[in-house]
């Protein structure tokens, strides 16, 4: 009968087949160039609970770039490499990668990406290193109920060499970026589960901790709701707030290393930023009300001077069309400028590749929401 | 095999070796699967299930009973407490309405109607109407969606010589389940009926669940992992009281229903997190009232009434994550007067006016206490010129809120138009057509939600197109007895679309703005055929399949994304999905085998293959068995579900129960 035949169709036309494991998938996009690095890394942050963080690899030995790249080098890993990437960096011949909501650091060969294993760290952000340690900021400290329930953040101090946790420093509350200069780990609180009722309970801090003694010594007032802190050539800081997303715009603070206070706030919004010598690079997305869209600008800042040098470093129009700017590099090398279009966090984004002069050279398919940057050394 | 199935075995055969004793009852004719009601003046009939056949479904709650209607999409997430919804024809879950005993379940809040809260043992009917019931005679709300789903729970009905009607019913098998049910009635006086349902239902909710993967090319097993669902628990009490009056050339009813539930929500499996820690309290309480008369020849009032409460609170006690602990409480108000009056034997026309009043509170930070108020005008015309039957109808929707920043006032008319043919006089085949428009507003959350929520959405529109047919023969002595063919062609359009857009930058912050656009185009085909086979067997067989294209059109700011999303297959839409019922009765044996299939999908409108989504179709096995012993009639019955053991997804990082069974024991007097 009809039925008994559609019913055939049915089964014979899509049945299920063992789910492989994802192969990467390349893409030739420039040609070979020799700039003192092998290529940078790409993490993919993923929207948090699809398990989609992903890594992806630009080669610049071949101009080649390998979308998805870790579930093929670590096909045994089960459920890839986790969700919602936050944070990558190079560290000796190691890769390193937060991975925020598995509550995990990816540890990798920096030259292959395979597995070398994993530190458990809940809720963590950001990572920097120091002498064979890493030091990594977390959200998921001890509760306090006095009478709320309130979570401060910690450092967490890891042996990069037994990928074992061997201390914690409590810092404030939602600790994010992190700084180590002149012996001491700078960390940019931002109390971002605490403000997103009153703009008060944000936190307003950068956490000062001593290597030495692994004790947070002070706080340095800058503003509400940090976010990410660099120090420049010279050891000073560079510190974004993100605002209150309300009145209070999104600001870039400088804080003077031998004062040890704000002593400069740039009247300009930042979300993300690069440092190449003395140039910042800088963009941000901030939301108005008034026009109901986001508003995204983009500019260099000269880190010696402190002045806005430019507000346009993508000057062929195609800053018109990235719909969410989210991660940003610059090659030390041949300054080309690399920004990712993160577009609506649910699906692909773009990675763009931009000459010194600001010119598209390339494009290319990233994994969901391209967001950071590791350059791999030769 | 497990040993919970040996008990399931051997339990079953005991059951079998006391009906020897036992009397045999009379064989009930077994009906078609797929009802058409004739008796209403439906321009286009409903796909429905109802008595013995929704019974033998396997189907725990109505969610599970849906997935086997053409063009209805459930999502499910997954084990008895997990959150299932539907959503029709692609339009998204937002446009469906759903109906308990003639009034709309609402929910101001989000607008999603959770279908795996709503057992199917009280159930006695479900009826899916693309569109709207194209019956004139109803509120106006009934006019508001762009499909509708009706569930109807028992009535009582008593035997010349009963005044009281008791019923017990005992489920238990895998995932922990203990689910006892009680149903009495009473006969109050000749035109008053009682009747006093309550549910009680506890399940650990765990269940293995298993992920594989294999090498490119060798197919060697990369990774296979089992692990057990946690925190899928469930706790939940269902009462449920009505009294059904008669009154001269009408009926009134009154019932109340409560439910209280509490639930873990067993979240997404990924990397390195395999347990969560999230709760659910629900508590919904209603109360409504219908009446209806024929108050003079030609002309018929109906009116409907509700209140109705609901409580919600979402607990995130995980220590490494945000603390959340928030509540949310809803009321609604509603009432509604239909005046049906017939201009001739040909013609009637039928006014309805609702209004409706909701509420929501929340200790949600920054919250602004909506209220809406919403006044519904439908005025629809219906005739029936014997081979042509046709029904207009227009919708007024006025909606104003307060808030402490509201969003505009929103007015609204919308259209539908029905109509149906019957070209030959002699052969039961009718040609149906349909189009219309209706929107869905947007939220409380939409609108309101902190931070997330945009005051100035617009209502979200849909625009529906469909043709198709219905056949019916009926072969007397023939093995096939009655076949009944239906099928439509549609075109949807989703245009408005409310989308949550990345806000800013920052952490996961978002704004809901009306930015989407989706065109569906779909296929619809059942068939329902009955077989009278020799020693009075009954073979019962229903079959449907659903093809649907359903494109995401959205503009996207940048081109190169635009490229990669744009005509994409819109999230967790099949191209292909369909289901077969299938019951052979013997005596008072009765075996039902049903499958349902819905084929790959890709969880976003990219369709790469980092976003494809594997087919999935699961077998289900009942077997039951009627007695008498004296006065009281048992019931006995043993479920197999997903037979063949199939790993799935129906959303992703949301595993599936592998294979599971029930038993269920009813007494009834």
């Amino acid at each position: 009968m009809r039925i008994a035949l559609l019913l055939l169709v049915f089964v014979a036309a899509s049945c299920r087949k063992d789910i492989e494991v994802f192969t990467n998938e390349d893409t030739s996009l420039d040609s070979s160039a020799l700039n003192g690095f092998a290529g940078f890394y790409l993490l993919n942050e993923g929207n948090m609970g699809s398990n989609k963080s992903t890594l992806d690899f630009f080669n610049y030995a071949t101009g080649e770039f390998k979308r998805n790249i870790y579930a093929a080098i670590n096909p045994t890993v089960p459920k890839e490499m986790g969700d919602v990437g936050n944070d990558i960096a190079i560290y000796g011949n190691r890769l390193y990668a937060v991975i925020n909501a598995s509550n995990k650091v990816e540890v990798m060969d920096a030259r292959t990406a395979r597995r070398i294993g994993q530190i458990e760290i809940p809720n963590c952000r950001y990572i920097k290193f120091d002498k064979g340690f890493a030091y990594i900021t977390s959200y998921a400290g001890p509760i306090e109920i006095n009478p709320n329930y309130a979570q401060k953040g910690y450092v967490a101090k890891v042996d990069t060499a037994t990928l074992a946790v061997v201390n914690k420093c409590i810092v404030g509350y939602q600790p994010d970026g992190l700084e180590i200069t002149n012996g001491k780990i700078y960390v940019a609180n931002s109390g971002g589960y605490m403000g997103a009722g009153s703009t008060e309970k944000y936190e307003r801090t950068v956490s000062v901790i001593d290597l030495a003694t692994f004790k947070e010594d002070k706080r340095i007032d800058v503003a509400y709701n940090l976010h990410h802190i660099k120090a420049d050539q010279r050891g000073d800081l560079w510190v974004t707030s993100r605002g209150d997303y309300k009145q209070l715009p999104s600001r870039l603070y400088f804080i003077d290393k031998t004062q040890q206070k704000v002593t400069d706030t740039l009247p300009i919004a930042v979300s993300n930023y690069f440092l190449d010598g003395d140039s910042l690079y800088v963009y941000s997305t901030e939301w108005s009300y008034v026009t109901y869209s986001n508003v995204i600008t983009y500019g260099i800042v000269n880190t010696r001077t402190h002045a806005v040098v430019t507000r346009a470093f993508i000057t062929d129009g195609t800053d018109k069309e990235i719909e969410i700017p989210y991660g940003i590099m610059v090659n030390p090398v041949t300054k080309e400028i690399y920004v990712t279009d993160a577009g609506n966090y649910v699906s692909p984004g773009i990675l763009y590749c931009f000459t010194k002069e600001g010119k598209k050279k390339w494009s290319v398919r990233t994994g969901d929401i391209p967001a950071h940057f590791a350059l791999l050394p030769k | 095999m497990s040993n919970a199935l040996k008990t399931l075995l051997i339990t079953f055969l005991a059951f079998i070796g006391t009906d020897l004793h036992a009397q045999h009852t009379r064989v009930d004719t077994l009906r078609g699967v797929t009802i058409y009601t004739s008796g209403y003046k439906e321009v286009i009939p409903s796909q429905k299930l109802s008595g013995e056949n929704l019974k033998s479904l396997n189907s725990f709650s109505v969610a599970d009973a849906i997935r086997y209607f053409a063009g209805v999409q459930v999502k499910d997430y997954g084990g008895i407490g997990g959150l299932k919804t539907v959503d029709m024809r692609s339009m998204g879950t937002n446009h469906m309405g759903v109906f308990y005993d003639g009034i709309q379940l609402g929910n101001a809040q989000n607008g999603q109607i959770d279908l795996g809260k709503f057992s199917m043992d009280n159930i006695e009917s479900i009826s899916v109407y693309n569109g709207q019931k194209s019956e004139i005679f109803q509120p106006a709300r009934d006019y508001g969606s762009s499909g509708t789903i009706y569930l109807r729970s028992r009535k009582p009905v008593f035997d010349s010589s009963k005044t009281t009607n008791f019923k017990g019913v005992f489920k238990t098998g895998s995932f922990d389940l203990i689910n006892p049910s009680l149903l009495l009635e009473q006969k109050l006086t000749e035109n008053v009926h009682y009747s006093f349902s309550s549910e009680y239902v506890k399940s650990s909710g765990r269940y293995p669940f298993r992920y594989k993967r294999v090498f490119h090319g060798s197919k060697d097993i990369a990774w296979d992992t089992t692990a057990m669902r946690q925190n899928g628990d469930i706790n939940g009490l269902r009462l449920e009281s009505g009294l059904y009056g008669n009154i001269d050339r009408g009926f009134w009813n009154a019932k109340a229903y409560f439910y209280n539930s509490e639930r873990g929500i067993p979240g997404a499996i990924v990397n390195n997190v395999w347990k969560r820690a999230q709760r659910q309290w629900d508590r919904n309480f209603f109360l409504q009232g219908s009446f209806q008369k024929n108050v003079v020849k030609g002309y018929d009032l109906q009116v409907n009434a509700k209140y109705a409460n609901d409580y919600m609170r979402y607990l995130n006690p995980d220590t490494t994550l945000l603390y959340i602990d928030n509540n949310f409480q809803q009321q609604e108000w509603y009432a509604s007067v239909a005046n049906k009056y017939s201009l001739s034997d040909k013609i009637d026309i039928n006014l309805s006016t609702d209004f409706q009043y909701n509420t929501l509170n929340s200790n949600l930070d920054g919250f602004v206490f909506p209220k809406r108020f919403t006044s519904l005008v439908a005025l629809a015309g219906a005739a029936d010129f014997g081979k042509v039957k046709m029904q207009a109808s227009v919708l007024g929707t006025f909606v104003d809120e307060r808030a402490a920043v509201k969003a505009p006032s929103k007015n609204e008319v919308t259209p539908a138009f029905f109509i149906s043919y019957k070209p030959f006089s002699k052969t039961d085949l009718n040609i149906r057509a349909f189009y219309k428009n209706i929107f869905r507003m947007p939220t409380f959350n939409d609108l309101y939600y902190t931070d997330i929520g945009n005051i100035n959405l617009e209502p979200e529109y849909t625009h529906q197109y469909n043709l198709g047919f219905a056949y019916h023969k009926s072969f007397s002595g023939s093995v096939l007895s009655e076949w009944q063919l239906q099928s439509d062609f549609y075109f949807n359009q989703v245009t408005n679309k409310i989308v949550a857009v990345p806000k800013g930058s920052g952490m996961y912050r978002w704004m809901m703005m009306n930015i989407g656009d989706v065109e569906i185009r779909g296929m619809e085909i059942v068939s329902d055929q009955t077989f009278s086979l020799p020693a009075g067997v009954l073979l019962n067989l229903r079959a449907s399949y659903t093809y649907q294209k359903a494109q995401d059109y959205t503009k996207r700011k940048n081109p190169e994304l635009q490229k990669i999303t744009y005509g994409g297959q819109i999230p967790y839409i099949p191209w292909h999905s369909g289901s077969l019922i299938s019951s052979i009765q013997y005596r008072s044996w009765r075996l039902n085998y049903s499958y349902v299939y819905v084929g790959e999908r890709y969880h976003n409108s990219a369709n790469i293959p980092e976003n494809y989504e594997q087919p999935w179709y699961t077998s289900d096995l009942s077997a039951s068995k009627n007695f008498q012993l004296k006065r009281y009639r048992f019931r006995v019955s043993g479920e197999l579900n997903n037979v063949f053991n199939q790993d799935y997804e129906v959303v992703m990082n949301y595993p599936m129960p592998k294979r599971n069974y029930k038993i269920i024991l009813s007494v009834e007097l």
